[in-house]
């Protein structure tokens, strides 16, 4: 079991390296596109949520948690990537000028 | 191993689901790419969502598909009918919604694991409780965050040793209990007075901070929306989970990062130090000695119509008057007089990163005009006119001039060096800072006093008759 949580703290040091890397390039312009973007992909707690409520089996506690998490991280998923889409379309080139 | 098959393949699966993460975040670096890196995401997070289905412990999918349902509706009703201005807003909540999530997951498997051990195994055990405390945080420090950018909660700093006391007795109290949860017993109760200490805690955190530093708040919010995921993946002990809350955990702790460089402050300042509410009247007292000159929107027309450059620097009053149109409208007008236009954005304008571009970029302003002060400052003595919308603290001169000011250092944008700068603003008053603004008083600057939306629409109406 200690083998897969230091094998998860690899690959979570691993992925902030490529975060860090990867967002500092991106121009303030696109900052708040970002932010709603990457939020969205913190929804990614949805996969827990599905899990949870898959392995509950006659637990109700855990059954109504499980539903209450996967609401709030659909919401979170669908809700994130929409919106992002929405900013994105408007930021298009309008050639102007 | 009769199910080796799908065993491989949902890992693998998430696998792709990573790397389409990381590659939708890479586009997102040009105005030309994100919508299609935006997309990529969305993609990888349904394939995520599809590989877990396939996982054999999931037997009844009528509460899935309800939740589904359910989420998916709510998500598509708040994207749609949100107006941009409201952005900030709208970020908070959904970073609350994913904090909690997060959270939640953490709780469901302390309650699984609860049933089959007296004591909880130490990994799991300090995944569970970090899940739970992270979600909790992100989730109570979002709400008010999204009740001072919504005015439901005072925006202003509030200063008190109380809330800091409290807040370090809440956090020994907390990690004393969830301690005591991994290395003792299992115990209900201890755990959900953790959950309630860590959402007083989210709700002391965030209390403290004043309206303008809202950006750092949300960006640190959406970096522990992050964390929180990537702790609910080391709970499941999934990857993908991990993965993808540390890409975000990365993101916001630049952006909160990059807020605090553009106000050359201290994260601890920012958070600690309730900005705005001491050293208020440092300098004022020379109120009477000073006049502002105030301008009508005739002469306005008349200096922006003959100029040959003119920079809009646009603040969080262009996003409570709603004027982005009407700048525009403006712009528009003098571009095709010939004047040169662009729009110089200073990073915490607004509050969020980055919100004023989304509604320039909300009024059709092509991205190609947008600029920011560095480009700007160096080349200031040959603006014509700046005309500052709504915006106080990030052309005051002062953050330039006198080090000891308490925006003392802070890269601004140095309308006060255009030939002309006009700033349009209700009154005199000082900004989010406390701090009076020389600027208003200098020869080259002239007060148009009013809303910001309908100064704009009475200069476009005198320009057109020139």
């Amino acid at each position: 079991m200690e083998g897969t949580l230091l094998i998860g703290l690899y690959v979570f040091v691993l992925a902030m390296f490529v975060g860090f890397e990867l967002i500092t390039k991106v121009p303030p312009t696109l900052h708040t596109p970002l932010m709603s973007g990457s939020n969205a992909i913190s929804g990614i707690s949805i996969v827990g949520a599905l899990l949870v409520i898959g392995r509950a089996g006659d637990a109700h506690l855990m059954r109504w948690i499980g539903l209450a998490a996967l609401i709030l991280a659909t919401i979170n998923v669908v809700g994130g990537f929409l919106v992002t889409d929405r900013m994105l379309q408007m930021f298009k080139s309008k050639d102007a000028s | 191993m009769e199910m080796s098959g799908f065993s491989t393949v949902i890992p693998l699966a998430y696998l792709a689901s990573a790397v389409l993460f990381i590659l939708g975040i890479k586009r997102l670096s040009h105005p030309e790419t994100a919508a299609g890196g935006n997309r990529l995401a969305a993609i990888g997070m349904l394939l995520a969502v599809i590989a877990t289905l396939l996982d054999r412990a999931i037997l009844d999918f009528t509460w899935i598909v309800a939740g589904l349902a359910v989420g998916g509706l709510v998500g598509v009703v708040m994207a749609r009918t949100v107006k941009m201005t409201a952005m900030p807003e709208m970020v908070a909540v959904f970073n609350g919604f994913g904090g909690a999530a997060s959270g939640l997951v953490a709780v469901g498997e302390y309650l699984r694991e609860m049933q089959s051990a007296e004591v909880l195994a130490i990994d799991s055990g300090v995944s569970i409780m970090a899940g739970t405390l992270i979600g909790a945080v992100t989730f109570s420090g979002s709400m008010i965050a999204f009740g001072k950018l919504q005015g439901f909660v005072t925006g202003n700093a509030i200063s008190n040793p109380l809330v800091k006391f409290s807040a370090g007795i809440l956090l020994g109290f907390s990690v004393v209990l969830a301690v005591y949860l991994v290395g003792f017993e299992s115990n209900l109760v201890f755990y959900w007075s953790l959950i309630a200490a860590a959402l007083i805690l989210g709700v002391l955190f965030v209390i403290p901070i004043g309206g303008a530093d809202m950006p750092v708040v949300v960006a640190l919010l959406n970096s522990y929306s992050g964390l929180a995921a990537a702790s609910a993946g080391f709970v499941l002990e999934n990857n993908a989970l991990i993965i993808s809350g540390a890409l975000v955990g990365a993101s916001g702790l630049i952006l909160t990062g990059i807020m605090c460089r553009a106000m050359n402050r201290s994260l601890a300042n920012v958070l600690f130090s309730a900005f705005g509410t001491t050293a208020a009247s440092a300098g004022r007292a020379a109120d009477g000695d000073r006049v502002a000159t105030p301008i009508e929107a005739e002469d306005s027309a008349m200096v922006l119509g003959y100029a040959s450059q003119v920079i809009f620097v646009p603040g969080y009053g262009l996003a409570v008057a709603q004027a982005q149109h009407r700048v525009r409208e403006l712009a528009d007008l003098l571009t095709e007089r010939g004047v040169s236009v662009r729009y110089c954005v200073h990073p915490v304008a607004g509050r969020m990163p980055g919100h004023m571009n989304v509604l320039l970029a909300e009024a059709n302003v092509p991205y190609e005009q947008l600029c920011e002060p560095e480009d700007v400052n160096p080349d200031m003595e040959n603006i014509d006119v700046a005309v500052v919308v709504g915006a106080n603290d990030v052309v005051n001169p002062l953050a330039r001039d006198d080090p000891s000011s308490p925006i003392g250092g802070m890269p601004i944008i140095e309308t006060d060096r255009a030939k002309t700068c006009i700033v349009i603003k209700r009154s005199l008053s000082v900004g989010y800072a406390g701090i009076d603004n020389p600027l208003f008083y200098l020869r080259n600057n002239r007060m148009f006093f009013g809303d910001a939306s309908d100064a704009l629409a009475r200069i476009t109406e005198e320009v057109k008759q020139l």
